[in-house]
């Protein structure tokens, strides 16, 4: 199957690859996984005190568009507030990456990769509330 | 056609079943519906049986291997066991699964063909366990919920196989 130049571009150079501290505090992890494809995608995000994300971090075992989706994500979210990333949309990453049908499904892994991380940093964060 | 794959080859639907029941069966309807039998036969008879032969070969790959039986027996309760909408798996599960794929690809990059052949066996181990846990799961307790997430992760433990073993076949 023919990839686009944008999912090319972040297959052949991906932004972000690695893995930030998962014991810091103010970083949040997000794991999922597609069963059917068998991709694995870990997306990290280290949130400053105002809530905004300053550094997001992937590691993705899977196929160009899953390794593509997750770059791209992690140079949407910095700058974000964390409401504003739990508000992407799969649709959007297709979009901008120009994903075929049936690679729909890594959008929606990195959406939820994006969520998944989201909902580690909010946990984390009342846990702390609660602990003080 | 109103059978099911497991009626097709007279098999309990259940995820411990009989193999050899299953390959004696499967074998006896190819040889029935070989289409070196019905060389003479009219043309909507042989569409009949080319049909027959192809939904029996589907049915014996899908029953003959535990991951995409599993699937189909889950299927049987209309439940789809890897939608694309579900993602959600638990994270020591996919940390496992992550250590292993850069076990593989440092496998290939070095070209350890025995690093992969350990890979293998290491996770044959964990397969048996999930086959286990899927009989329990099927067969006796009949908890669909859990059978599912039990299946899905026996899904990504054949995917990954393949790919380590299609990694073995490249090296040698």
């Amino acid at each position: 199957m023919a990839y686009s130049d944008k999912v090319l571009d972040h297959y052949e150079n991906p932004r972000n690859v690695g893995t930030l501290d998962k014991n810091d505090p103010n970083v949040g992890t997000g794991m999922v996984g597609a069963p059917a494809c068998g991709d694995v995608m870990k997306l990290m995000i280290k949130v400053n005190d105002n809530g905004i994300i300053e550094d997001a971090k992937f590691k993705t075992y899977g196929c160009g568009s899953a390794i593509a989706s997750s770059s791209l994500v992690t140079e949407w979210l910095k700058g974000r507030t964390i409401d504003e990333a739990y508000a992407i949309k799969n649709s959007e990453i297709a979009e901008e990456l120009a994903l075929p049908p049936v690679k729909i499904h890594c959008s929606v892994l990195a959406e939820d990769a994006i969520k998944a991380a989201v909902a580690d940093i909010k946990a984390k964060q009342l846990a702390a509330k609660e602990a003080a | 056609m109103t059978q099911n794959y497991f009626e097709l080859f007279a098999l309990e639907a259940k995820f411990n079943i009989e193999l050899q029941t299953l390959e004696t069966n499967f074998r006896k309807i190819q040889a029935e519906v070989h289409p070196d039998r019905f060389v003479t036969a009219p043309a909507p008879e042989k569409i009949k049986f080319m049909h027959l032969a192809t939904l029996a070969n589907e049915a014996y790959q899908t029953l003959k291997h535990p991951a995409t039986r599993a699937k189909y027996l889950l299927e049987l309760q209309g439940i789809s066991a890897i939608s694309e909408t579900n993602t959600a798996m638990p994270t020591d599960f996919l940390m496992q699964q992550m250590e292993w794929r850069e076990v593989l690809e440092n496998g290939i990059a070095e070209k350890e063909v025995d690093t992969l052949e350990n890979l293998i066996q290491e996770i044959k181990v964990e397969v048996k366990s999930l086959q286990l846990q899927l009989i329990e799961l099927f067969d006796v307790k009949k908890d669909f919920t859990s059978a599912t997430d039990v299946t899905r992760k026996l899904i990504f433990m054949a995917k990954v196989s393949e790919d380590i073993k299609h990694a073995i076949e490249r090296l040698d």
